[in-house]
Order: C-alpha cells, then structure tokens, then sequence
C-alpha cells in the first residue's frame, strides 16, 4: 500500500476542519474525492503536503514512512506532489530555472545526477507537448500574469517534469473551460501508470467523466462519509450532496456530526 | 551633549590639509569649512535627514587623516578582487590618495581628461575653485570635513561631444595598516555638452580594518551630457562609510546611478541632484542589504528647478538580522516647474524579525503641473510562495535564496556592465545562498 490515512484530524485555532479521515490508496490507483465546499477536501491536500498552522492528529503513513515527520521539501524527494488549487505567482523567477532547480533538488536528494540546462531543455520540450504548452511559457516568471488554464496546465507540466509517486490534485478543474480541461486531463491520463497513484480532489463530477477514478470517496464535514466505484460520482450528480447526507444521515445516525 | 565633545575630539586630531601648497582661496575655503563644522558640530539624530542614522560609533573613533603612503597591505591582487577589471581607464585610490602603479589612464579619446585630484590641484588649481567654494559645505557636515580634508580623487573632464565608451572605473580601497584612518576622497565629473561616459566607483578594504570613508563626488553635466554612474560599496563591516553625490543637471541632460550597499557598519549614501535646466532626466537606483548590526542609510534629494524635468527613483532593500534599512527620499517640485515627472519607488523585504526598516519618501509640490507619484512596502517572504518552492523539493534554504534573489534581480539586471553585474550577481547570490552569511555573528 502507497498511502494508509487513520484517523487523520487537523484544526486551525479551535475550528476543527478534518475529524478522522480514513483512506487507503495502492499503487497505479487513482481516487477522487468529492465533497461540498467547506468538507476540508483542499485542507486535506494541504495537511498531506506539509503546509503549517494546522494541529494535526492521527497519522498518515506513505511507502512505510511516517509523512507527517518530514518537512514539505523532503516529502517532495519522497515522491509526492500538489497540484494546486490556486498555483502562487512569484514574479522575478523564471518557469523554466524553477522548473529545473526543483528537478535537480529532487535528483540531489536522490542520490542522482543533475540535469544542464540543454538536457532539462529538452526534458520539457517532450512534456510540455502533454499538456500542449509553448517555449514562451518557460521564460516567464512561474505563473506571473497566466490565465486560470495556463496556471493549471503549468502544474500539470511540473507534475511530468517531476514524475512524483503520489500526485494530488487539488481542484485542477475549477476555472476551466471545457477545452482546457480536456487539455489538462489527457496530461493527466497519460502520466497515470503502474507506479504511481493519484489522489483526484474535485468539486464536480464533470472531471471524472475524463479522469475516471478507480474509487470515488465523499467528504463531508471533515470526514469520508462514502467510498465507492466511479458510479458514486454519477448518483452524486443526481442527488446532489445534500441528498447524499439525507440519504445518509437516515441510515447511519454515527454521521449526524458531518450535517452541520 | 555626548555628541558635542566627541566633535570636539574629532576635531582636535584634524587639521586642513595641504597647508602651505594650497593656494589662498583653497586655504580660506578649508578654514571656512572647518569654522562651519565647529560652529554646527555633527549631524545628529534631531536633525531631520539623521533622524535614523546614529553617528556616535563614529564620532566615538579617534581617527587619523589618511597620508599617501600609509598602506601597508595592498596588492594589485586585493584591489582586483575587489573591483572587476572592466578592461577600460582605471583610476586606483588607497586610501583616498591616488596610486599610479595600479591605474591604467590609456585608451581615452582626446576629449576626456580622466586625471587625479591632486594632480589638478598641483598644475591648475583654480579649475577646482568652485567646487570647494560653494554649496556642500555650506550646510553639510560631512562635505564640510571632506573640504577640510580632501587632496585626492578623482577628476574626470569631458569637452564637448565627447563620448568616451569604455566605462572609467574608480577604485577606492583602503589599507590602514592598523591606524584608524579617515579618508576623504574629492572627485570631480565634468560633462561638457553632449558628452558621454560611464563612471564606476567601487568602494572596498581589509576585513578587520577600522576606518572611515567620508566621500564626495560632484558632477556636473552640461546640456544634452550623459551620465551613467554606478557605484559599489562594499567596505569591511569594520569600516564606516559615508558619501555624498552631489549632481547638477543642464538642459536635455541625463544621468542615472545604480547604487550597491553591501558592506560596512555603518553606510550612508546620499545623492542630492538638482535639476536646473529644462528636460533634465535622472534616475536613481539603489539597493541595500544590511544583514548582522549594519545601517545602511539612503537619503536623497532631488529638486526640480527647471520645467519638463524627469526623475526616477527605484530602491529596493533586503534586511536580515539586526540590519537596519533607510530609505529617506525627498522631491522639490519648485515654483514653476511644469510638466515635471516625478517618481519614487521604495520597496522592502525583511527576513528577520530583529532588521528594521525606515522608509520615508517625501514629495513637495509648488506647482500645478505635474506628474508625481511615490510609494512604500514592507514586507516579508511570501510564505505560499515558499511552500510552493518547496513542495516542488527545493530545500527551505534555497527556496528563500531563489525569493530574495527575484527581488534584488530586477535591481541587479539594470546594470548594463556585464562584467559588473556578474560580480554583483555572485555577491548577492554569496550573501543569501545556502545560510552563507559571513556578517551574521
């Protein structure tokens, strides 16, 4: 097993935002997770990630080690990657040296050579094709002044250049166009493999007619309150997620607590 | 009060240089200013334009006047680590006293006169009259000492139209040999009509070395003259260093400076340029990064006088550690001066909960017609944009050295030198990369 999440709980302040996640994830497996705003899907992400100010318990172990241990540079060197919700701009950086610095830092860490600028070039050039970006987008400052598509396509290049293990992607529809996000789920199609597992995080049903889930999990109130096959997304999208707590919260009275 | 007497203690170990070859009027002018000195002491934290910049550690050092021939160190070596050879005239003080065996005055077009000071005062010394009879001394301390005190420095005299391409390097190194020297090195750029030139002054010494450098540069561009002037201190953090560039601008004139503070404790850099003839443009960059206990002090006036006159200031700064930034920039719109376009910028980044930044841009406007803006920030590193950094497996210390170097770049990718902004480059990317931080104690 790649990821083992028990009883995960994580607060900011007295606002507790994840109350007990339970979630396993083999290798070659890609799961989605859905759930309303507010259901601490993105706070999920960002516990896994290692981003600070949460009081996190419970514990998340990853390829046999304890994730919540390492610091967000060294879970990056252990294989796992964000695709982020809203990318940051850090203007006076340009894409293509983040691009490579971050590559040869995780090669470093590695134990492996690093890549010259002709070799990492070349390197993405291949992968920029994936997710149909041009040269004019490396030699800008990282997502300085992109559009809501290109910023997503970016991640969506960095995951290919930095070929993590575990890849989360944290909202990587919101904001596209039904051409952009074509775009950016054949990237993502094309890098699921053997080896390496996906974690889907959405809003909407809409990305998984594209990226199709092995496993589809509900959050709700800071908790899993469904797993199923990619069928579960469809009965989501008919019900809604309000139905789907109704619906639940009569049968299983332990849920109350994810109705608020 | 503590003040007043360590002036008097100053004051007692100097006396005006040059006695006895000074011609009378250079004599006069040094007692007056020495009499300006005594009668107004230092400067001190009351006055408005020192309001942040404390100058008891150096009025508390016994310092000596530097002589010619007081090093005991330097080499051709030391000096060119510390300023790049940039290939063109290259004019080498130590301190503050020219040394011929280290310069290089060959390959000038016939037009430009690139000599020392000392070497002006000795052939024709009337040339240099109205630089020490005027202005700096009249209501400046430290300009008043450098005219007690300066016989070097360097001269620089275009005639018009003519364009010199190899920029003229000015390297000011000291050596004290163990004595707490005060050097006070006195140059003079003069631009005739439609000339052209880049001047370089690179400020450097020996770690360990206590002295102070207390320098003035004028520079005076007739109409239509350009100027482009950078300068480099980066002085032992045992050094005190305090500047002043004093410019005049003619008709259609244009200059520009890019300042780089990185060394010493205690560094002011004040550049004071009037605008006197229609069209003038100046622009003034600067950037400053005071780490461990320094100050590094920009204070700037820029006064228009004339009308359609341009001015442009862009500093940026980067504390860390106890490091204390000012920024204290002043514009005079006078009466009359339409259509001027003004502008300042300061920005900050503190990456230390301990560094302190004053940042004080000042506009004062007497006229209707006008284009002015100004503008301050403070603020720290990103932490999103670090988190993103390292999320992407750049190490913490990296990811914050890739931050601040996207904040300094823009400063640095100004200066149209390559050779000197590759040496900035590796300097800045030495000061901030890997927790490399030689003044952090």
């Amino acid at each position: 097993m790649m990821l083992k999440i028990e009883e995960l709980h994580a607060s900011i302040e007295d606002n507790e935002i994840l109350r007990g996640v339970n979630l396993e994830l083999n290798a070659g497996e890609v799961h989605a997770i859905m759930g309303p705003n507010g259901s601490g899907k993105s706070t999920l992400a960002s516990v896994l990630i290692g981003r600070e100010g949460y009081d996190v318990s419970g514990s998340v172990c990853y390829e046999g080690q304890d994730l919540l241990a390492l610091s967000p540079e060294d879970r990056a060197a252990a294989g796992v990657f964000l695709a982020f919700q809203h990318p940051v701009e850090i203007p006076g950086v340009g894409n293509m040296y983040f691009m490579r610095t971050a590559l040869n830092s995780l090669r470093r860490q590695r134990g492996q050579d690093e890549l010259d600028s002709v070799d990492f070039l070349a390197l993405a050039q291949e992968r920029m094709k994936l997710v149909e970006m041009d040269q004019t987008f490396m030699s800008r400052s990282v997502n300085e002044g992109f559009s809501g598509g290109e910023k997503k396509r970016n991640e969506i290049l960095q995951m290919a250049i930095l070929e993590p293990k575990l890849a989360i992607l944290d909202e990587t529809d919101s904001g596209l166009d039904i051409d952009a996000l074509r775009v950016v789920a054949n990237g993502v199609n094309a890098l699921r493999s053997e080896g390496r597992a996906m974690l889907v995080i959405t809003h909407h049903q809409r990305l998984l007619d594209y990226i199709v889930p092995d496993r589809v999990h509900v959050m709700a109130a800071g908790r899993i309150v469904r797993s199923g096959d990619k069928d579960l997304a469809l009965e989501l999208e008919e019900h809604g997620y309000t139905g789907l707590r109704q619906q639940h919260n009569s049968g299983r009275p332990a849920l109350s607590g994810a109705t608020q | 009060m503590t003040t007043a007497m360590a002036v008097g203690g100053v004051l007692s170990s100097f006396e005006p240089r040059g006695e006895g070859r000074d011609p009378v009027w250079l004599a006069e002018a040094r007692l007056a200013a020495l009499g300006w000195v005594g009668e107004h002491g230092f400067p001190t934290r009351k006055d408005e334009d020192w309001k942040y910049t404390g100058l008891d550690p150096i009025l508390a050092v016994p310092f000596e006047a530097a002589t010619p021939g007081s090093a005991r160190r330097v080499s051709a070596d030391m000096i060119n680590a510390a300023a790049v050879d940039l290939g063109g005239p290259r004019l080498v003080f130590v301190n503050g006293h020219f040394v011929a065996e280290f310069s290089r005055l060959t390959g000038l077009p016939a037009g430009a006169e690139v000599t020392n000071l000392a070497a002006v005062l000795a052939a024709g010394p009337e040339r240099l009259e109205p630089f020490f009879a005027h202005a700096p001394g009249e209501h400046h301390a430290f300009a008043a000492f450098n005219d007690v005190l300066a016989e070097d420095g360097a001269f620089v005299h275009l005639t018009p139209g003519t364009c010199v391409d190899e920029p003229i390097q000015l390297v000011f190194f000291s050596d004290t040999g163990g004595v707490p020297l005060m050097s006070s090195p006195r140059s003079v750029i003069l631009a005739g009509p439609g000339s052209r030139a880049t001047i370089v002054e690179t400020y450097a010494g020996i770690d360990g070395d206590v002295y102070c450098t207390n320098a003035v540069t004028e520079a005076v561009l007739a109409d239509g003259a350009r100027i482009e002037h950078y300068k480099v201190q980066d002085e032992p953090v045992s050094a005190f260093h305090l500047a002043l560039l004093d410019v005049r601008q003619g008709r259609n004139s244009r200059f520009s400076s890019r300042s780089v503070m990185l060394g010493s404790s205690i560094a002011r850099h004040e550049v004071r340029v009037l605008l006197e003839d229609v069209g003038a443009e100046v622009s003034l960059d600067g950037v400053y990064l005071p780490q461990g206990d320094q100050l590094h002090d920009n204070t700037i006036f820029v006064d228009h006088a004339a009308t359609n006159c341009t001015s442009h200031q862009l500093y940026k700064g980067v504390l860390d550690g106890r490091g204390h930034g000012v920024f204290n920039g002043y514009i005079m719109v006078r009466p009359g001066a339409d259509g001027t376009d003004a502008n300042q910028k300061n920005k900050n980044l503190i990456l230390s909960d301990r560094a302190e930044v004053d940042t004080r841009p000042r506009l004062e406007i007497y006229t209707d017609d006008v284009k002015c803006t100004h503008g301050a920030a403070v603020d720290q590193l990103d932490e999103d944009a670090l988190l993103y950094l390292r999320t992407r497996g750049i190490p913490l210390e990296a990811a914050r050295g890739l931050l601040i170097d996207a904040f300094v770049h823009e400063m640095v990718d100004r200066i149209g030198l390559e050779a000197l902004r590759a040496q900035l480059e590796a300097l800045v990317a030495s000061r901030f990369g890997n927790g490399d931080r030689p003044v952090e104690p």
